[in-house]
């Protein structure tokens, strides 16, 4: 369970996120709404440890993990530009956390199989990222992010710039992936109708 | 019909410069390469290198040892180059701090300064127990070519995006880990391509060890030198410098290919993703190195106007009169021939203008042909690089041991070494003016011609207009370039007729503090006259942009 207590951000004496309070149960599904530069984004790298809260706390399973830096505290993240390491194969791009977790080679490739088939890209694994297509791309960000089984996923505007038809099929995909996989995840977009298709829970960032 | 073929001739190239014209401009190219370099080389090859002369140079125990510690100096030296290099690299990529912008100028400072003034520098800084030891050849390669490192790396750092470093956190990589694992491999083409350069550099290195290594610790290229001039060995001297020829054109070969098949496409982000400190930790950081670099360049520079100004008692301005008005220092008991200190100073200035003129109206006008002559003249442009490729020793012998006998007995001839420099500078020259004229846009010459003007008053109009201001930045490269030069000179200089860096040599290898202080006299005259030059480039650079 994610819960944040009071946060607020500041960049350069401009208030980015005053007092933000926001919980996500076990399980659960929540999309963030929000105009770009709203500060979506910058409370999910609060979230995961990439920038410090001025004050408040990121409270993850009932421990404040405020100090904890991000490759402790199994927080996963979806970036919107996916952000895959360009010098690795589809394979060893979802095999990276596992790696950094010490997981047995076996482990790891069973883990890496399953994944791949769960988001339609078996026999993928050898490909260059460099290679994929806009979509292809996006399933593997999302899979390496799922690998290590994070204790919740965040997604940063994960379907931005893709074509109408592929964001529709892309948002039904994500939602039954994080479903069957029991995942708790945090969403931010400003997409209303993917926000409805994804989540449980539809919260608006100028509400919190 | 006659009139019909002249017409259709000229129609293939219309509103070109005409043929004679193109001629006149690769002349002076092709006379320079021809005579001064290819031919040098060709009689280094055929005079000296004989079945006896090798089998001397494979048979002789010293010359092992020789080439094996300028392999593993150049090694040693590459890999601590690197690995310092990343520091300042990362810094300056990645955060955004008062006084960055002199930090950037200064790491790039040192790689501007003659050799000999970098080894002057290190003699004045180390103390007397390091001179002539490996580590003070070691520290003076790493001040030297660290430059090269931050500039290559780090130009590709910076637009490295920080959000894969940011993806292998959340994945569970930490901060060490995620260098590791993702920003060193992709870093890894450009440190290859950076070391590569170091490593050539070092193995070629001349005039740092002659001023820091002593009797033993001799490079390739000193014992070059020592076998042509001092031990009177031309052929094994000769079989060692073609030798290295080889051995440096393959290494190149090398490490291109090695370049190529490394080579990871991905987008890269030319946008600024530079930030200032965060936490205090980090904040604690960026101060430190900052200050680090500031010193670690500073000091050896300071260090030298210091042991200028140095006495047995303490600090005046004896050596500087000593230097300027001629005043005899006090202590000095000559030895050898007398170092004419002043006159090295009126011979550099002398011949790095005559150098730079050589090698603008060679390079600017081989630079026009290239240009003008498309495909073909890829051969030209091949051939002026040459030289650049060829170790400044390798040139200077060359011109001694060719130009030493009638018809072309020239060694006693003034224009001797500013040619000998010019051959050094006419690449450079060649690569500052070359993207300049590319980029000059054919229709502009077509909307000339259009307008009445002859092919040659459109030339003249657009492409040469265009190229003044590169030719003025290889101008003063090119004296930069004389300035400093020591490799050709060494072998070429004659009794009164010493350059500055010959003359810093002469000072500093003498007995008598009071010769010493002189030669850092004239060390500190040289950085500032290097600093002068290259600093109105830079100047001129950036007025031009902010105008642009």
């Amino acid at each position: 369970m994610l819960e944040v207590r009071g946060v607020s951000k500041s960049f350069a004496g401009r208030a980015v996120l005053t007092n933000v309070d926001l919980v996500v149960g076990d399980g659960e599904v929540v999309a963030l709404l929000g105009a770009s530069g709203s500060g979506k984004s910058t409370l999910l790298r609060l979230i995961a440890g990439l920038l410090t809260a001025d004050s408040g706390d990121v409270v993850l399973d009932g421990v404040v993990v405020n100090t904890v830096p991000t490759h402790r505290r199994g927080v996963g993240l979806v970036f919107q530009d996916e952000q895959l390491f360009p010098h690795r194969t589809v394979a060893q791009n979802i095999e990276f956390g596992l790696r950094m977790h010490r997981v047995p080679v076996q482990v790891r490739a069973a883990r890496v199989t399953e994944l791949l088939t769960l988001i339609g890209l078996s026999g993928f694994g050898d490909r260059r990222v460099t290679d994929l297509s806009g979509g292809e791309a996006k399933r593997v960000a999302l899979a390496r992010t799922l690998a290590p089984s994070p204790r919740i996923v965040l997604l940063d505007e994960p379907l931005t710039g893709l074509d109408r038809d592929l964001h529709d099929q892309l948002a039904t995909e994500v939602a039954a992936l994080l479903r069957s996989t029991h995942t708790t995840a945090l969403l931010v977009t400003h997409d209303r109708d993917e926000a409805t298709v994804i989540a449980d829970r539809v919260v608006d960032l100028s509400d919190l | 019909m006659q009139h019909a073929s002249a017409r259709s001739r000229r129609s293939q190239r219309p509103n070109q410069l005409p043929r004679w014209a193109l001629v006149c401009l690769a002349t002076p190219a092709v006379l320079l390469i021809g005579g001064f370099y290819l031919w040098p080389v060709v009689t280094l090859v055929l005079e000296s290198v004989t079945t006896d002369s090798v089998r001397r140079a494979l048979t002789d125990p010293v010359l092992r040892r020789i080439v094996w510690f300028t392999t593993w100096q150049a090694v040693l030296s590459t890999s601590l180059t690197v690995i310092i290099g990343l520091v300042p690299a990362w810094l300056l990529a990645r955060y955004e701090f008062t006084g960055r912008r002199t930090v950037t100028t200064l790491v790039i400072v040192p790689f501007v300064l003659p050799t000999v003034v970098v080894g002057a520098a290190f003699l004045a800084l180390l103390p007397d127990s390091l001179d002539q030891s490996v580590t003070a050849i070691l520290l003076a390669h790493i001040f030297f070519n660290v430059a090269v490192v931050v500039r290559g790396v780090g130009g590709f750092w910076e637009q490295l995006p920080v959000d894969l470093v940011a993806a292998a956190r959340t994945l569970g990589a930490s901060p060490q880990r995620a260098f590791r694992d993702v920003t060193l491999p992709l870093l890894a083409p450009a440190i290859y391509a950076s070391a590569s350069v170091v490593f050539l550099l070092t193995f070629t290195s001349f005039g740092v060890v002659r001023l820091l290594g002593g009797p033993a610790n001799s490079t390739v290229e000193v014992e070059i030198w020592q076998r042509a001039t001092r031990l009177g060995d031309v052929g094994v001297a000769a079989v060692l410098s073609i030798g290295q020829l080889v051995l440096v054109g393959v290494a190149v070969l090398w490490f291109s290919r090695l370049q190529r098949r490394r080579r990871v496409a991905f987008g890269l982000r030319p946008t600024n993703q530079r930030r200032r400190p965060a936490s205090g930790r980090e904040r604690v950081l960026v101060l430190v190195t900052a200050v680090a670099i500031v010193v670690a360049v500073c000091a050896p520079l300071i260090s030298l106007v210091e042991r200028s100004l140095r006495t047995g008692t303490g600090h005046s301005l004896a050596a500087w009169q000593a230097v300027f008005f001629g005043a005899e220092p006090g202590s000095a008991r000559p030895t050898g021939p007398p170092v004419d200190a002043f006159g090295s100073l009126t011979v550099s200035l002398r011949f790095s203008i005559i150098a730079a003129a050589i090698s603008v109206v060679i390079g600017g006008s081989a630079s026009l042909a290239i240009v003008a002559l498309g495909r073909s003249g890829r051969l030209i442009d091949v051939g002026v690089m040459l030289p650049l490729g060829t170790s400044a020793v390798t040139i200077g012998f060359g011109l001694l041991i060719t130009f030493d006998h009638s018809p072309v007995d020239w060694r006693s001839a003034p224009w001797l070494i500013p040619l000998g420099h010019a051959l050094v500078a006419t690449p450079l020259v060649v690569r500052t003016v070359l993207p300049v004229l590319r980029s000059v846009d054919p229709q502009l010459r077509s909307a000339a011609a259009t307008l009445g003007a002859s092919p040659m008053r459109a030339w003249r109009e657009t492409d040469l207009r265009f190229a003044a201001p590169a030719l003025a930045t290889g101008a003063a490269f090119a004296m930069a370039i004389s300035l400093g030069e020591f490799g050709a000179t060494s072998f070429l200089t004659r009794q009164g007729r010493a350059t500055l860096p010959i003359a810093i040599d002469q000072l500093l290898a003498r007995p008598g503090a009071a010769l010493h202080a002189q030669g850092y006299v004239l060390a500190t005259v040289l950085a500032a006259l290097t600093f002068a030059v290259v600093g109105v480039v830079e100047l001129s650079r950036r007025s031009g942009a902010s105008r642009a």
